[in-house]
């Protein structure tokens, strides 16, 4: 379990660097000042309760949603000032796992695989691809999907192979949205390791979105919280912890069930 | 807290919406213009969409083509016969057939059947986020879904035009052969005299904008879809009725402007 906490960060160059960042929808205020940092090579997981704005957060580092205040850095590049073609070049760099894992469900999963990869790398060829296809299935431990429609995968594989898929650009920075919600603890616990293991191994930065302590616990080398619009609480899962506020103790005692 | 700001409108909400409706509909055919002459080209996925749309479709308009061909004859011969010109029912049918029946007839099973699956198709991809997928993966989903579907239709509708209106004249001769015993050569050469170069185009033209029609109006209410799988729903049926309502005030369009070009 602790393997990855001992991980050495490197602490200088942030890959993410977002300061006083405002989204409002309507009348509802989603975020109200959100400073935030990621730095290289680091895993962190942030928690927060449904609809506190977590995938709104990450929406706008992507450049999905525009911020309406603030600053927003992305491997040096300020996201919400890019023109598309530049947006798509930073894109290439981050991996976006969905929290509903977004598999295109007219492509069986080697072309959603390869969709990416032959969209984006001219003159490749059909060898260049079905490796590419074959490494990262390998990674997520799904070889034998290659052949099957998303319909036809459970909620576990379908977020492997969304994760798969995001992976096969080999993305410097990790986007996971929600990935072990609405799975079961076995399952929960083999996306965990998965999730280190690509930091390992594809030396990413990640952002781990969740509401499950377990997987905060064991991706995060660092927490934040996300209450009310901004964050109230960012270090090791023990510090945040020991706090006695009240957001941070019922999120806690509701999933280690005191 | 601050208080929360109640919005202004300009006339009221209703209206508003309408005006902002256009206003997004609007934009969306500009973007079209703008992406469609744009690199890469996908035509790959162009000709895939044009075999999806044109084959499936082609059981039903021969059928449909055929049918209308048959009654049509039926129909209008007794009123023929009172004046003795049942000899003129080729000419008849084929301007009636060419001009009107051959392209509305296939835009409006194509507004059912491909606008609709156009809708429903991109709705679903809209509201399961494959769409954002798309522009997170840096492709772009405007050009690989919209753009290639919208030309899909657009080639595709005026080819299933002049197949439908070749089976409607097929089927007329059916009707005449029974009743006269002409050749089908004899037929077609009556049914074609009366048809000039101008009607031929002038249905093609139409079945170009019934076929823009259709790709352009499902895809903006697919790609706009919202609220989960109602929202797929209610995309796939305001894409069948937008597109129709659309292609009979087109119709009434080019009625006028082919008329004043024939009396020219
Ligand atoms: N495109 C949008 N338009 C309007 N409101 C939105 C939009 N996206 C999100 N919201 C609102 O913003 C709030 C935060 O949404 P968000 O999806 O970020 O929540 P979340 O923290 O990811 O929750 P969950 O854990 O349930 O996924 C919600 O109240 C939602 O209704
Ligand atoms: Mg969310």
């Amino acid at each position: 379990m602790e393997t990855t906490q001992q991980h050495t960060i490197m602490k200088e160059e942030p890959v993410i660097s977002i300061r006083g960042l405002h989204k409002t929808f309507g009348n509802l205020k989603v975020l109200k000042g959100i400073d935030f940092n990621l730095f290289k090579g680091e895993n962190v997981a942030v928690l927060g309760k449904s609809g506190s704005g977590k995938s709104v957060l990450i929406k706008i580092i992507v450049g999905l949603l525009k911020p309406d205040k603030g600053d927003v850095f992305v491997l040096g590049k300020q996201v919400d000032k890019l023109d598309r073609a530049e947006l798509d070049t930073l894109r290439l760099r981050i991996g976006f796992s969905f929290q509903n894992s977004a598999l295109y469900d007219s492509m069986n999963v080697y072309q959603n695989l390869a969709f990416p990869l032959t969209m984006n790398v001219k003159n490749q060829s059909k060898k260049d691809i079905d490796d590419a296809v074959n490494e990262v299935l390998d990674a997520v431990g799904l070889k034998d999907k290659i052949n099957q429609m998303p319909s036809d995968l459970s909620g576990g594989q379908r977020k492997r192979i969304g994760i798969a898929r995001t992976l096969i650009l080999k993305p410097e920075i990790m986007l996971y949205d929600e990935p072990t919600s609405g799975l079961d603890p076995i399952t929960s616990a083999e996306i965990i390791e998965l999730i280190n293991e690509v930091q390992q191994k594809y030396n990413t930065s990640s952002v781990i979105i969740t509401h499950d302590l377990t997987c905060a616990k064991n991706t995060g080398n660092r927490i934040a919280m996300l209450f009310g619009g901004k964050f109230i609480k960012d270090g090791k899962f023990e510090d945040v912890f020991e706090s006695d506020e009240e957001h941070i103790k019922g999120f806690y005692n509701y999933n280690f069930i005191q | 807290m601050k208080k929360t700001k109640t919005k202004k409108y300009i006339f009221s909400k209703g209206i508003d919406d309408y005006f902002t409706g256009v206003n997004n509909a609007w934009k969306f055919v500009t973007l079209f213009f703008k992406e469609v002459s744009k690199k890469p080209f996908h035509l790959r996925e162009v000709i895939h969409q044009c075999f999806e749309i044109g084959l499936k479709s082609l059981p039903l308009i021969t059928l449909t083509g055929f049918i209308v061909g048959i009654v049509f004859t039926k129909q209008s011969r007794p009123s023929l016969e009172d004046f003795g010109a049942t000899s003129w029912l080729p000419s008849l049918i084929g301007i009636a057939i060419v001009r009107a029946l051959g392209p509305l007839v296939t835009a409006l099973i194509c507004a059912g059947k491909v606008g609709s699956g156009i809708g429903a198709e991109l709705g679903s991809m809209k509201v399961t986020e494959q769409i954002e997928a798309m522009e997170v993966s840096a492709i772009n989903p405007f050009k690989y879904l919209v753009v290639t579907r919208v030309l899909a239709t657009t080639i595709t509708i005026p080819l299933l035009a002049l197949y439908c209106s070749f089976f409607g004249l097929l089927g007329s001769f059916i009707n005449v052969h029974a009743q006269e015993t002409s050749s089908l050569l004899t037929y077609y050469q009556n049914a074609f005299s009366s048809i000039s170069f101008l009607d031929i185009f002038a249905s093609v033209a139409k079945s170009i904008a019934y076929g823009f029609t259709i790709g352009i109006v499902g895809s903006y209410k697919g790609y706009n879809a919202t609220q989960g799988t109602r929202g797929v729903g209610k995309a796939a049926n305001q894409a069948v009725v937008l597109s129709m309502f659309l292609i009979f005030v087109e119709e009434l369009f080019f009625v006028q402007i082919s008329n004043w070009i024939r009396y020219f």
